[in-house]
């Protein structure tokens, strides 16, 4: 292994290992399990109810919808997980744990650090994309149509989806080097921004024109259209997307999520930069 | 010859964040905030193998100086290297052979045991786990905190985790290893281990570098082969601890215990008063006086102006120059 590729891996493994302590150690382990089971079946009542004041208003019932609402949701626990996996690390070490500066000067990859931090996040949210998916098909009746030939296609956007979630988490994270106070706006608002133009909850065409173009230019919209076509059987839902197939959206997706990682590594290295700076790397602000 | 350390014109200033509304100063006295220079011209050379203390009060540009040379903060000018690298352009060499620690800090993972919160970071630098292990061992037995090494840290005291970071900063073994107020707030025994253990270090191993800030005096004259003396961001003197002294031996130092002064303003050009320090101590009703003269002759005037304001001798002694005498001498004020 060379020596650059021996520091990101040893910066990966260790972060990794502390971001898995922290995830799994603040109660019993039967506690944490029980937990990481009863969450994801909240949110998938949470959910139902959801579905059921809609379909109430709109005086509709159509079990293809719900699997939509269904399985853009579940995928979304990895959009949380993963994008306040990453950007929170920063504010974290530095302002609770008061670590950040010893991490910093050591000789790692801060930003392989940040992601392998993010990792035991997104181990904690597959277990509870697993769980509700099961739950989805075994007590809610979501129905799944899993081609096996297919595999290949869903594990290559599957990677590519965590890929770009990190990418844009670490842009954030970039971003966090300079702020104190809005860390946690942002923790809450992009997902959001996301949850809302990117076919989460209902299919892009539902949105005025220009913010079909805003959730166009986000690749997670086409990692949720792609793994509901994987996942569901064919339906009539209208995405915005339809007249792409699986692997130019895949296409599309690896296009998005490499200009993301670039844009990661711009944004992270400017933030650090000027963090360097301004005297901000370990600043301690108390908000 | 190779220096461990080295600073050119090195200046430091830190700008109020630009805000859409000015503030008033947050220390309330209604002037906006104005850039503020931390070190200003700071050019010091320190040698593989030294001891070196940073001397001077809160706010000097210790803590500033050690940031910048510890790749945490960029210099506003100048030129800063350690181990041969410029801080600036080539941080990461010099990562792979410092480590740092600050005083009065608690710092820590608390949901880890103190245990693995050290030996995470020894895995940062690639220390061999087995290796990593038995310094964490050794290095707690030191310390007095091989009791606590299975604790999850969030049970430890601010003393424990200042201790437990010492171990930190010595268990990567650096080459060059920077300690920022290193026994701020610790009792006096484990200042006294941690003074003993970092004096150990670095005369035992070849090749190992220390810069130490510290504002106790003590503390900078019993440790360290050079020191710096150090004001308002500026270097106002560099040598051994002795040849500081020495520097002021020719100057007479006096100090006094008088009830508290109401003023200390009738010392300030005093003819033969080169420079003086005042420090109350409140629960006492006693003012402490130090006084660097030219020569013996002011005397009689000092204790004239302390009794013309009706205030009562307690001690007078002509004594040997301390460091502190240095810091007063050159500065005006004392450290504390």
């Amino acid at each position: 292994m060379s020596s650059a590729a021996r520091i990101h891996w040893r910066s990966f493994k260790w972060a990794a290992w502390l971001g898995w302590e922290m995830d799994s150690n603040w109660t019993e382990p039967w506690l944490f399990m029980v937990y990481s089971v009863i969450k994801p079946i909240a949110g998938a009542f949470i959910l139902v109810l959801m579905y059921t004041v809609f379909a109430l208003i709109g005086q509709f019932r159509d079990p293809d919808l719900f699997s939509y609402i269904y399985v853009g949701n579940a995928f979304f626990i990895f959009v949380g997980n993963t994008l306040f996996g990453t950007f929170q690390v920063i504010q974290s070490d530095r302002e609770w744990y008061q670590t950040l500066r010893y991490t910093y000067i050591s000789p790692i990859s801060y930003y392989t650090y940040i992601v392998g931090r993010a990792a035991s996040k997104v181990a904690v949210a597959a277990l509870a994309v697993v769980i509700t998916l099961a739950f989805g098909a075994l007590a809610l009746g979501v129905r799944f149509e899993i081609n096996l030939a297919q595999l290949p296609i869903f594990a290559a956007a599957f990677v590519l989806g965590l890929f770009c979630l990190v990418s844009i988490g670490i842009c954030l994270a970039g971003i966090s080097f300079m702020t104190a106070k809005h860390t946690h706006g942002l923790a809450e608002g992009i997902p959001g921004i996301f949850y809302v133009f990117c076919g989460v909850l209902f299919p892009l065409t539902a949105l005025p024109e220009w913010a079909q173009s805003v959730g166009r230019g986000i690749p997670l919209t086409y990692w949720f259209d792609l793994t509901r076509r994987l996942l569901l059987p064919p339906n009539t839902i209208s995405t915005g997307l339809g007249f792409f197939n699986d692997y130019e959206i895949l296409a599309l997706l690896l296009a998005s999520s490499l200009i993301f990682f670039l844009m990661s590594i711009g944004i992270f290295k400017l933030g650090e930069f000027l963090a360097r700076r301004a005297g901000k790397i370990d600043m301690t602000t108390s908000y | 010859m190779d220096f461990a350390i080295e600073t050119k014109d090195l200046l430091r200033i830190f700008k109020p964040s630009r805000k859409l509304f000015k503030r008033k100063n947050p220390n309330g006295n209604g002037a906006p905030e104005g850039p503020v220079t931390a070190l200003e011209n700071v050019t010091t050379q320190i040698r593989e193998g030294e001891l070196f203390g940073l001397l001077g009060p809160n706010g000097a540009g210790k803590t500033t100086l050690i940031k910048i040379l510890c790749t945490l903060l960029l210099p506003t000018a100048g030129h800063a290297y350690v181990a041969g690298y410029d801080v600036a352009k080539d941080p990461f060499p010099i990562r792979e052979k410092i480590n740092m620690v600050s005083g009065g800090e608690t710092s820590g993972y608390g949901l880890l045991t103190t245990r693995e919160n050290i030996w995470m970071f020894s895995q940062f630098y690639g220390v061999p786990s087995k290796v990593a292990k038995a310094r964490i061992d050794e290095l707690f037995k030191t310390f007095g905190l091989w009791d606590k090494r299975d604790a999850k840290v969030r049970t430890l005291s601010s003393g424990q985790r200042q201790k437990m970071n010492m171990v930190r900063g010595f268990v990567t073994d650096p080459e060059i290893l920077f300690l920022d107020e290193p026994t701020l707030g610790l009792d006096v025994n484990a200042s006294r281990v941690i003074r003993d253990y970092v004096m150990g270090w670095v005369r035992r191993q070849k090749g190992k570098t220390i810069l130490l800030t510290t504002h106790y005096m003590m503390e900078a004259d019993e440790m360290c082969d050079r020191i710096a003396i150090i004001d308002h961001g500026r270097i106002l003197a560099c040598d051994t601890p002795e040849n500081l002294r020495r520097g002021i031996r020719k100057d007479t130092t006096f100090r006094l215990e008088v009830d508290t002064l109401k003023s200390t303003s009738m010392f300030t050009g005093m003819r033969g008063v080169k420079n003086f320090s005042a420090k109350n101590d409140i629960a006492n009703n006693t003012t402490s006086l130090t006084f660097i003269l030219e020569d013996e002759s002011p005397v009689s005037d000092i204790l004239s102006s302390i009794q013309s304001q009706g205030s009562k001798i307690h001690y007078l002694q002509k004594s040997e120059p301390t460091l502190e005498d240095v810091f007063i001498s050159m500065v005006g004020r004392g450290l504390e």
